[in-house]
């Protein structure tokens, strides 16, 4: 399959080994990947924040870079749901109306890809270790990403994962929340790490960076041996 | 920046600090979450139950003169009169009427949220009529002089030692630390009240329209005895509430005990259709209802969010949302709290003055899918941050954002902006976490992370040159 | 006169003139479920319940203990009487609440104690003081654990909440499996003239007001107790 790469904004700049993890399990499958040039950002900041205008101005510019893509791949629960699910709300009435409709048709995350398109559930990697998954909320509640993260996790050899109470509650990102509401992002935050710590285990996964920037952030603060890693990260090591 | 957003930022940032609090309001959930779970397995299919109630609300909220005329119709048939307030202060004033024109002397109520979004006890207590609230949580809030802290539990953050306390104070009572015993004590208050009351005041859960009843659930039977003693009944409930038929509360009534307090069914499940009928032992002899507006008819003209109004107000937003849990029912400063009153609050009050409800959310989404009847809550609230943009938006957003625009909208900028940014990040490492520091709402807390040396863009142009 | 009421309704018409909500993004269709139940969709969602009598009183019981609520099975009439004198012993009561109505006044013949009848007149201090409120009712609901009452069926409003026991005398002939039978029961005896008041009743008065902790005997009941008299 050619397969286009769609690197968000802050994975370009501060999480680059995320997308090279992309990049070697996809080609280690088999598969092309395509980098299309030109990328920026999605416009998910504006855009919840509600300045949709200007939210329009860098969509288009993710539009034009995928504009030929057969499939879009991303390895971020929020980014992707930018695309899938408000692409089409943020055009609605526009004469990109149509394109952002066929655009969020052929984009997917990461692990949905795997499992639900190329219906791959091992892709040889090799983890030692005990692990949590951290359900990002736009994967889980806006795409239903829920079991591929867990299928895959499930073939990844010397991998235990131990599931947290409070996998599915936010960990207080929420993008420009985290700073304009820092008391209740740092709050919600406490809540996320104390469960991740209270299952004993030395690595957090999840398959959106920037609620392990959020994770990463106040664990590394604490002072904690618990480091995270992105799924397509694990999915990458041997 | 409106002064409720001000007030909302320091009270969050106050119950934020009171760990004990928040670990006592998460406890305090835990065992609602196990029953809801449990009651929510006994349905056969609880989405194909939602769909069915969403659809039945949909019905409703879309045809709502005609539900309206004809709940209207059968009840005022039966003797009850239909009084429609288009404001807060209409109600109220209708209230004290009744109240005035019939000599009521004591009023004693049934829980309902309504009341306190009319400030209707306080209207009362000013024109010397003595409120007492019956239910127990309510009645605990209104000693204490405080308003209720969430839709179903009013008192679910006090502990039982601040009751007791509370309870020797007012009333008198020997401390005890037995639920039990500070129940009983409360049992026994309201007994001579039910007695003495002449005027019973009540919400409503829902209305039907087809055999013109309102229906009001509740576990304690304050309501019930609120509904039956007194000689006027008044029910006080928004116009949103009406439902079509009757069967429809085979639905509704047990999705209403498994979303808001993780019960089969609550104990008391009661229609009224009309004071006391010829021939009946008992009952009131006047019944009064209060179909109240108060912009909820601002909402309805909102297609895009009309479904807000199909709220049953169960709570059970409330009890999934992380803010809520986190930082409490007094931060909203408003009567409804959690998810449904960030949404419908700007709606209810104003925009400009309460939008920053909308914007206090990471958009988790935890909300819309606990909701019994698929009110498409965190949608919404990113809709209401639009429409408070488009209707006043803030200067230096509106720069910072047309900036970013500019930038994203030429990803040769984008690339300039952060070699840039990758300059300064050790300027910024000297002042990380002093008061200097631009990012100090985050790393007061949290670590920053630092850009990469290069960006994946960057590293692979050079190791693969082009687009392949 | 009431312009509050042609405000709002110009309000909502004006609301809702061309100016359609978005349908809600439903994935189970309601018209298949209405069909396969008969115009009953909600029965294709809500707990399953057994279809035979047997099934729901077996239902209804398990539900009942679960909730606190007393349920005593009986072969007649004659047995729920002793059933009640046993109650009565037991409890050392010393004033009964009931009403007019056949079972009701069966089980009450001979009984010396002093009776209130709401049917007949009463003062809130007199049904206040009683120890028990007798009734039957309307329907049991298998589904719920419920019991219907009515104005009619039940004495009115206040007599089976007002004193800290309930016992409510039903036959398994009044056992429905769930809320859509009971409403249709209660369309089927009243037709349009519905009592003003009929409540679903599901186990003792509760509340978890204080710490979420579950405590009998709020306001209403602490004790509600059945007796179930076998009846085809």
């Amino acid at each position: 399959m050619r397969i286009s790469l769609f690197v968000p904004c802050f994975i370009d700049q501060l999480y680059p080994n995320v997308a090279w993890s992309v990049v070697r399990v996809l080609e280690g499958l088999g598969h092309e990947v395509i980098f299309p040039q030109g990328q920026s950002c999605c416009g998910q900041p504006p855009f919840n924040s509600g300045y949709w205008d200007e939210a329009r101005s860098a969509a288009l510019v993710t539009m034009r870079a995928f504009r030929d893509a057969e499939v879009v791949v991303g390895p971020s629960g929020s980014c992707v749901t930018m695309i899938k699910v408000f692409y089409p709300d943020l055009f609605k009435g526009q004469p990109e109306e149509l394109e952002a409709r066929e655009l969020a048709a052929k984009t997917h995350e990461f692990s949905s890809f795997l499992v639900n398109v190329l219906g791959i559930s091992d892709v040889g990697a090799k983890f030692e270790g005990k692990v949590t998954f951290h359900d990002g909320c736009h994967g889980l509640r806006e795409l239903g990403i829920k079991k591929e993260p867990r299928v895959l996790l499930e073939k990844v050899k010397g991998l235990e994962l131990i599931e947290m109470n409070e996998a599915e509650t936010c960990c207080g990102f929420g993008g420009t929340f985290a700073v304009k509401f820092a008391t209740i992002s740092t709050a919600m935050d406490e809540v996320k790490c104390a469960s991740i710590l209270e299952t004993g285990v030395n690595t957090v996964v999840s398959n959106d960076s920037s609620c392990l920037m959020q994770i990463r952030g106040m664990l590394e603060k604490e002072g904690s041996k618990v480091r995270g890693l992105h799924l397509a990260e694990i999915l990458a090591s041997r | 920046m409106p002064a409720q957003s001000t007030d909302f930022q320091t009270l969050s940032r106050r119950y934020t600090a009171d760990k004990p609090l928040r670990a006592f309001i998460r406890k305090a959930l835990g065992g609602y979450y196990q029953k809801r779970d449990e009651n929510k397995s006994n349905f056969q299919d609880w989405q194909g139950a939602r769909d069915l109630a969403a659809e039945i609300k949909y019905e409703a909220v879309n045809h709502l003169e005609d539900y309206l005329l004809e709940f209207e119709a059968k009840i005022t048939a039966r003797g009850a009169k239909v009084f429609w307030a288009p404001d807060a202060e209409a109600a109220r004033n209708y209230i004290l009427q009744v109240a005035k024109e019939n000599g009521v002397r004591a009023i004693i109520k049934s829980k309902t949220m309504t009341s306190e979004e009319i400030h209707l006890n306080h209207a009362l207590e000013k024109e010397g009529f003595g409120v007492i609230e019956s239910d127990l949580g309510e009645y605990i809030v209104q000693l204490r002089e405080e308003p209720p802290f969430h839709l179903v539990f009013p008192a679910m953050h006090l502990t039982r030692g601040q009751i007791s306390e509370l309870f020797e104070e007012k009333l008198g009572s020997e401390p005890t630390d037995e639920p039990e015993k500070l129940t009983m004590i409360a049992r026994d208050v309201m007994r001579s009240k039910y007695c003495e009351a002449d005027m019973g005041i009540s919400g409503a859960n829902f209305a039907v329209a087809e055999t013109g009843m309102i229906s009001i659930t509740e576990n304690e039977g304050n309501a019930r005895l609120t509904t039956s003693l007194p000689r006027i009944h008044v029910a006080l409930l928004g116009i949103e509430k009406v439902l079509p038929h009757l069967e429809d509360l085979s639905l509704f009534l047990p999705m209403l005990a498994t979303a808001g307090a993780g019960q089969t069914m609550t104990c008391y499940n009661t229609m009224y259709g009309g004071p006391r009928q010829p021939g009946e032992p008992d009952g009131p002899e006047q019944m009064h209802v209060v179909l109240l507006d108060n912009r909820r008819t601002e909402l309805l003209a909102d297609a895009e969010q009309r479904d807000a109004l199909g709220c049953i107000r169960c709570g059970a937003c409330l009890n999934v949302c992380p803010i809520f849990k986190n930082i409490g029912g007094y931060s909203y400063g408003t009567t409804y709290g959690g998810p449904i009153g960030s949404v419908i609050t700007p709606h209810l009050r104003g925009l400009k003055d309460w939008k920053h409800l909308s914007a206090a959310s990471s958009l988790c989404g935890a909300c819309t899918e606990a909701c019994p009847v698929k009110i498409d809550l965190h949608h919404h609230l990113l809709q209401n941050r639009r429409n408070g943009v488009k209707a006043s938006p803030s200067p230096f957003e509106k720069l910072t954002y047309g900036g970013f625009s500019v930038m994203m909208g030429h990803p040769l900028l984008y690339r300039f902006a952060i070699k840039i940014g990758r300059f300064f990040q050790p300027l910024h490492d000297l002042v990380n976490g002093t008061f200097l520091d631009p990012l100090r709402a985050w790393t007061s807390s949290r670590k920053l992370p630092k850009l990469a040396s290069t960006s994946f863009q960057e590293q692979w142009k050079k190791e693969r040159g082009g687009e392949k | 006169m009431n312009d509050g009421r042609s405000l709002i309704l110009k309000r909502i018409r004006e609301a809702l003139r061309d100016n359609p909500a978005p349908h809600p993004h439903t994935s189970h269709s309601q018209v298949e479920a209405e069909t396969h139940t008969g115009g009953h969709p909600q029965r294709d969602w809500l707990p399953k319940v057994g279809e035979t009598v047997s099934e729901q009183i077996d239902l209804f019981s398990t539900i009942s203990a679960g909730l606190k609520t007393e349920v005593h099975r009986v072969a007649n009439l004659a047995a729920a009487r002793e059933r009640f004198l046993a109650l009565s012993k037991e409890n050392g009561w010393k004033k009964i609440g009931s009403h007019q109505h056949t079972d009701v006044d069966f089980l009450l013949t001979g009984c010396t104690l002093p009776i209130v009848r709401t049917d007949l007149g009463y003062t809130i201090s007199d049904l206040e003081s009683c120890d028990v409120g007798l009734t039957a009712c309307e329907v049991l609901v298998a589904q719920t654990g419920g019991i219907l009452v009515s104005v009619e069926s039940s004495g009115g409003r206040a007599l089976s909440v007002l004193p800290p026991h309930h016992v409510v005398i039903a036959r398994t002939s009044q056992m429905v499996p769930d809320l859509t039978a009971s409403f249709q029961h209660v369309k089927n005896k009243y037709g349009n003239n519905f009592p003003s008041f009929m409540s679903f009743i599901t186990g003792p008065s509760r509340t978890g007001d204080i710490e979420r902790i579950l405590v009998l005997g709020a306001h209403g009941p602490k004790r509600l107790s059945v007796l179930l008299v076998d009846q085809e």
